[in-house]
């Protein structure tokens, strides 16, 4: 652990803090802009938003894996009160894997076809702790029954292609708990899988978070994966977090056009009358290049107005509600009225 | 079993019975392939009337065992042949792999070292290492070893460009793995299959290569029993006495197409074992 940063107040540090993130690819794409999130020891934080809207992206650039191409800045970036900009690539690949794992999207590709299960799985403790072999692929064997494979012995022998989906994806899960990391970063663990699997999956994370007391930032397209796996949501467009609350709260108060919009798409049992539609968003997510001001959702906004070209910044909604919008945060109980 | 299982199982029959005979050389060769004998020169091999039965494939123009001496050329065939995949498919993988993973800057000096060597006419290099050093085994392996890696380092170039994009790979790098770990572990086992393809074929090349520099003298040194050189030695006597000619030139022949056949199945067995 690290020594805690002088000035710092006594009540322990967030597991990551991550301050005005920037990512761009080259001078035309900028994927993330200003996105900042901070996650709690044994909180799920749930990042949310459509395809291209920069979530990934904010993955990697925190996990330090961006392709050659990108460039990372960030104001804030520590981990367990650990600044991770000044790590050197060395430092970062001790703390990957170890301190902070990740589950990937795809589990048929993300393991790899030449070795067993349990050689590929004892490789992460032999690697960092220097554990021996044998004590590795116990703790292995372990981890296969904790995430509820049967059969852990014949399973460690076995190679990737001899597994089902769920399996493999379980065996990531597995596999990423290894070294008993503080900080869990799974990028739609469960986009690939059908939907029995993945509601196993999801208990599974729970129950294991709650048990070892991770922090997880999850990451996905699914509003019904955020209302029962999250704590904290944060709400991306366009590369931005446009909107950031407790999950109950922007569940109750959705506050930025966008929320609203997402919330509106999803269709629930009895909210509609007979016939209605269900809600669309029109128009698509724009790319934004360098020199792009304003409410990136404007265009497809239908609150929009001429201030939405300016800054919009980051509004407090009370109770440790935030939005980026121009909006007062009581607009649509004011609509409603 | 289909036709394609049986012509890779011919080729694992001939170049396995080739490595054991040629392991066993010292055993089962009827006489010293080197023992000249000049009152039995020329002795036609067993299916002629004449023959004598202490040489089965007769003898060349020095008296000298036949059968002994194509047992002991299958040996140095061999030896040429492994160690120069061995050492072009050093040199080539290690550059492919290189090129494949880093891309940039790195891939740009690999492709044009592989121009280079595509450029280089490999008789003429011969030609003038002998002239400079004289001619040996070891010269030749190391001349043909040096020469024949770029088709080696373009195959795991491309295939380490595929593999390097896979989530395998990317989340070995998430689980803290090191550039080390990530080329000996994550890629190169899984570029193999395609690189043992790549070995058979070029073992097959420098058999061939090396039978060819024998014949024009730049390649193994007399009195060697190189197959190659037993070709251009009898060239003299193919007239009177085919076989002289014949049976090197058969056996050549058969190594190499043992060699493919076996490279072909590999190819099928391997791909269909990933496809699973």
């Amino acid at each position: 652990m690290s020594d805690p940063l002088p000035g710092m107040p006594a009540e322990p540090a967030p597991l990551l803090e991550v301050g005005n993130l920037r990512v761009s690819f080259g001078a035309r794409v900028d994927a993330v802009r200003a996105v900042s999130l901070t996650v709690q020891r044994g909180e799920t934080h749930c990042l949310v938003g459509e395809s291209g809207c920069g979530k990934s992206v904010t993955s990697l650039a925190v996990m330090g894996l961006l392709a050659k191409g990108a460039k990372r800045s960030a104001d804030l970036l520590r981990f367990a009160g650990q600044d991770l900009l000044g790590l050197s690539e060395r430092d970062l690949s001790r703390l990957r894997g170890d301190r902070m794992a990740m589950i990937f999207q795809e589990p048929m590709t993300s393991l790899n076809p030449a070795f067993t299960i349990g050689s590929q799985m004892a490789e992460v403790m032999q690697r960092h702790r220097g554990t021996p072999r044998a004590e590795a692929m116990e703790r292995a064997g372990y981890l296969l029954s904790k995430v509820g494979i049967s059969n852990p012995v014949l399973r460690l022998g076995q190679f990737p292609h001899q597994l089902s989906g769920g399996l493999r994806q379980r065996v990531m899960i597995a596999m990423a708990l290894m070294c008993e990391p503080e900080l869990l970063i799974a990028d739609e663990p469960t986009t690939a899988l059908d939907v029995t699997v993945q509601a196993q999956i999801l208990r599974l994370l729970a129950g294991l978070q709650q048990e070892l007391g991770l922090g997880i930032l999850l990451i996905t397209h699914d509003l019904g994966v955020v209302a029962r796996m999250a704590d904290r949501v944060s709400v991306m467009y366009a590369g931005e977090v446009v909107e950031s609350a407790p999950a109950a709260t922007l569940f109750a108060h959705p506050t930025h056009p966008y929320t609203r919009g997402l919330l509106a798409c999803v269709p629930v049992p009895g909210r509609l009358a007979r016939g209605a539609r269900l809600g669309s968003i029109p128009g698509s997510v724009p790319r934004i290049g360098a020199g792009f001001a304003g409410c990136a959702f404007r265009d497809r906004c239908t609150y929009a107005t001429e201030s939405c070209h300016g800054t919009v910044a980051m509004q407090a909604g009370g109770d440790d509600h935030r939005y980026r919008c121009i909006l007062p945060h009581d607009w649509s109980e004011a609509c409603a009225a | 079993m289909s036709l394609q299982r049986y012509s890779a199982l011919l080729g694992l029959c001939i170049v396995g019975s080739a490595v054991i005979i040629a392991i066993l050389a010292p055993y089962i060769t009827p006489q010293d392939p080197f023992l000249q004998n000049l009152d039995g020169r020329m002795l036609p091999p067993f299916w002629f009337d004449d023959s004598v039965p202490s040489h089965p494939l007769g003898t060349d123009q020095l008296g000298r065992d036949y059968l002994s001496r194509m047992i002991y050329g299958a040996r140095i065939s061999l030896l040429i042949g492994t160690l120069v995949v061995i050492c072009s498919g050093l040199i080539g993988s290690t550059l492919g792999v290189l090129g494949g993973y880093f891309g940039g800057r790195i891939d740009t000096v690999v492709m044009f070292l592989i121009t280079c060597r595509l450029a280089i006419p490999l008789i003429l290099v011969a030609l003038t290492v002998v002239a400079f050093v004289g001619s040996s085994l070891t010269v030749v392996i190391l001349t043909l070893g040096l020469l024949l890696w770029e088709r080696f380092a373009v195959v795991a170039r491309t295939t380490t460009m595929q593999v390097r994009n896979l989530d395998y790979v990317a989340a070995a790098d998430a689980a803290g793995a090191s550039i080390r770990h990530i080329l000996l572990r994550e890629i190169l086992p899984n570029i193999a299959h395609h690189l043992v393809v790549v070995a058979t074929l070029e073992m097959a090349l420098a058999i061939l290569l090396e039978a060819a520099l024998s014949f024009l003298g730049l390649g193994v040194p007399s009195p060697l029993p190189s197959w190659g050189l037993m070709i251009s030695e009898a060239k003299d006597y193919m007239y009177f006495s085919p076989w002289v000619i014949m049976i090197p030139g058969v056996a050549l022949f058969v190594l190499v197409l043992g060699i493919n056949l076996l490279g072909d199945g590999l190819r099928d067995w391997l791909g269909a074992r990933r496809d699973v």
